[in-house]
């Protein structure tokens, strides 16, 4: 733009920095995946199993504070296939991105797969993860490079539908 | 009009940094402790209603995630305002007033530490003309102070006694944050932070929580034999540019004085929303509390919990009137730069 050019509007970005935490039970939950473990939490009341845990039972308000350990086998609850490459994502369409729901958890974290063609993913197949080497772990799920399926029969998700007890 | 009560208030010890603990590790035991105390459960709050502010968290729709602090099954009836938990009493007072609702729980949270409150509050201004300016929350405060200083309206010394009353006042509250007593001498050595205040005349930087639970008084009646009413509330806002705001003149607090017929009322104790120590004789002297004992919990200046300071404000005159033989008390909730939002509530003890 030239000096001469009236500038009509004025830019005033915003930055603002955080120290993010994570909360209390979820830094439970991290210091176990730093260790390769998934330790889910478990409601006092209702015994739903939450992975990962953010502190509270969301459907009864109380802390979650039973340890769960789970493996790291579950099902695909649902998914997509991502046709659309994301700059600076080094996945190479197409990809898909599941919600993973480990056995004996009942919720579902989002993850990917890998190692199938794309077209043969289905809702109930039976994963397990595919970790990264031991010295690369972190806190983080990303220890966890990807789900991939095994030999296992599929699950019926409607069963996996949280029970009132 | 329907007369609404407040039944319960439960305050988290004000904390510096909470550290790990996240708003919902924070809203938790606040609430647990209410129902506790009333022998209730979310089942029997027909309305649930919280404060927060999103830019405190750093994260669209923060506030959302702070109801994983209440039981949410069966499906309740919520609402939130993007204030101090002090305007999210005043909506569910008004559900409750309406008819829709005969209890609500009411809390508010907020975390300073994981930002810069500096940066965040300045965001709260115009966006157009100040907010590109980024004024910080001290440096706003202290250009009220200059006026009210410069005119007479208020002496340095008051702002002296402000501050040493308030840490004196911290030992009547168990979860203030700052309870260090101070002199005048440690005062007046004190740098300044943004002239004419310094660090003692600033809020200290707080996270935490509060909830209250309000009923409409037939239903308060069932938790208690005295229910503290809400006897009147007014909220009035200041032009949002503060260029063309006289500071001195506090046209809003007048105009809810008038309304709420103040003037005829001999309040036995008052807590004031006062962040700054020169707020605190300014409003005094307004409100005509010279011979009320006003911020007895300390005060903001003893721990400021961004979106909670108000309704704590509320909740401690509450806990004065419940625990003492006193009748009338007067609340003071304030939002936005230089006192531009000030909410009066008047609660008032039945015998």
């Amino acid at each position: 733009m030239s000096e001469e050019e009236k500038k009509d509007y004025a830019e005033s970005p915003i930055n603002l920095e955080y120290h993010y935490t994570a909360g209390s039970a979820t830094t439970r939950f991290l210091n176990q995946v730093k260790e390769g473990k998934i330790v889910g939490q478990s409601c006092p009341k209702c015994s739903a199993v939450y992975v990962p845990p953010r502190g509270s039972c969301p459907r009864c308000g109380v802390a979650t504070n039973i340890e769960v350990p789970l493996t790291d086998k579950g099902c695909i609850e649902s998914f997509t296939i991502v046709h659309i490459p994301i700059p600076g994502n080094p996945i190479v369409p197409p990809y898909v991105c599941a919600m993973i729901r480990l056995d004996g958890a009942n919720i579902s974290f989002l993850h990917l797969i890998q190692g199938i063609d794309v077209e043969e993913i289905r809702i109930g197949m039976r994963i397990q993860a595919v970790w990264k080497p031991k010295d690369e772990w972190t806190h983080s799920l990303e220890n966890i490079k990807w789900f991939t399926p095994i030999d296992e029969p599929d699950v019926d998700v409607a069963t996996l539908r949280f029970q009132e007890s | 009009m329907k007369k609404v009560a407040i039944v319960g208030y439960a305050q988290h010890p004000i904390l510096e940094n909470a550290g790990a603990l996240n708003e919902v590790e924070l809203i938790m035991p606040v609430v647990h402790q209410l129902f506790d105390e009333l022998g209730i459960s979310q089942n029997n709050i027909d309305f649930t209603c919280s404060g927060s502010c999103d830019y405190l968290q750093g994260a669209a729709f923060a506030f959302v995630e702070g109801l994983s602090a209440i039981q949410t099954n069966p499906p309740i009836k919520e609402s939130h305002v993007e204030m101090d938990a002090a305007w999210a009493m005043y909506e569910s007072m008004l559900k409750i007033q309406m008819g829709d609702a005969d209890t609500a729980l009411i809390y508010g949270f907020g975390k300073s530490s994981p930002g810069r409150l500096d940066s965040i509050i300045s965001l709260q201004m115009d966006p157009y003309y100040i907010s590109p300016l980024w004024p910080d929350r001290v440096s706003l405060a202290a250009i009220q102070a200059r006026v009210l200083l410069e005119k007479n309206i208020i002496a340095p010394e008051q702002m002296i006694s402000a501050v040493i009353e308030a840490r004196t006042n911290s030992k009547n509250n168990k979860n203030a944050l700052v309870t260090e007593l101070v002199d005048k001498e440690a005062y007046l050595a004190s740098e300044k932070i943004s002239s004419p205040l310094n660090e003692f005349d600033c809020p200290p930087i707080s996270d935490g929580s509060s909830a209250m639970i309000i009923a409409s008084e037939e239903k308060a009646n069932e938790f208690t034999d005295h229910p503290i009413i809400i006897e009147g509330i007014d909220h009035r806002i200041e032009s949002s540019n503060i260029g063309s705001r006289d500071l001195s003149k506090p046209s809003g607090i007048l105009a809810s004085i008038e309304q709420l017929k103040l003037e005829k009322i001999k309040f036995d104790v008052a807590e004031l929303h006062t962040q700054f120590s020169h707020e605190v004789p300014y409003l005094q002297s307004v409100l005509n509390l010279s011979d009320v004992p006003t911020n007895l919990s300390g005060g903001p200046l003893v721990g400021n919990v961004m979106m909670c300071a108000g309704l704590d404000a509320i909740g401690k005159t509450y806990e004065a009137l419940k625990s003492n033989d006193l009748t009338n008390g007067l609340a003071h909730a304030s939002s936005g730069p230089c006192l531009q939002h000030n909410m009066l509530v008047h609660l008032e003890k039945k015998s």
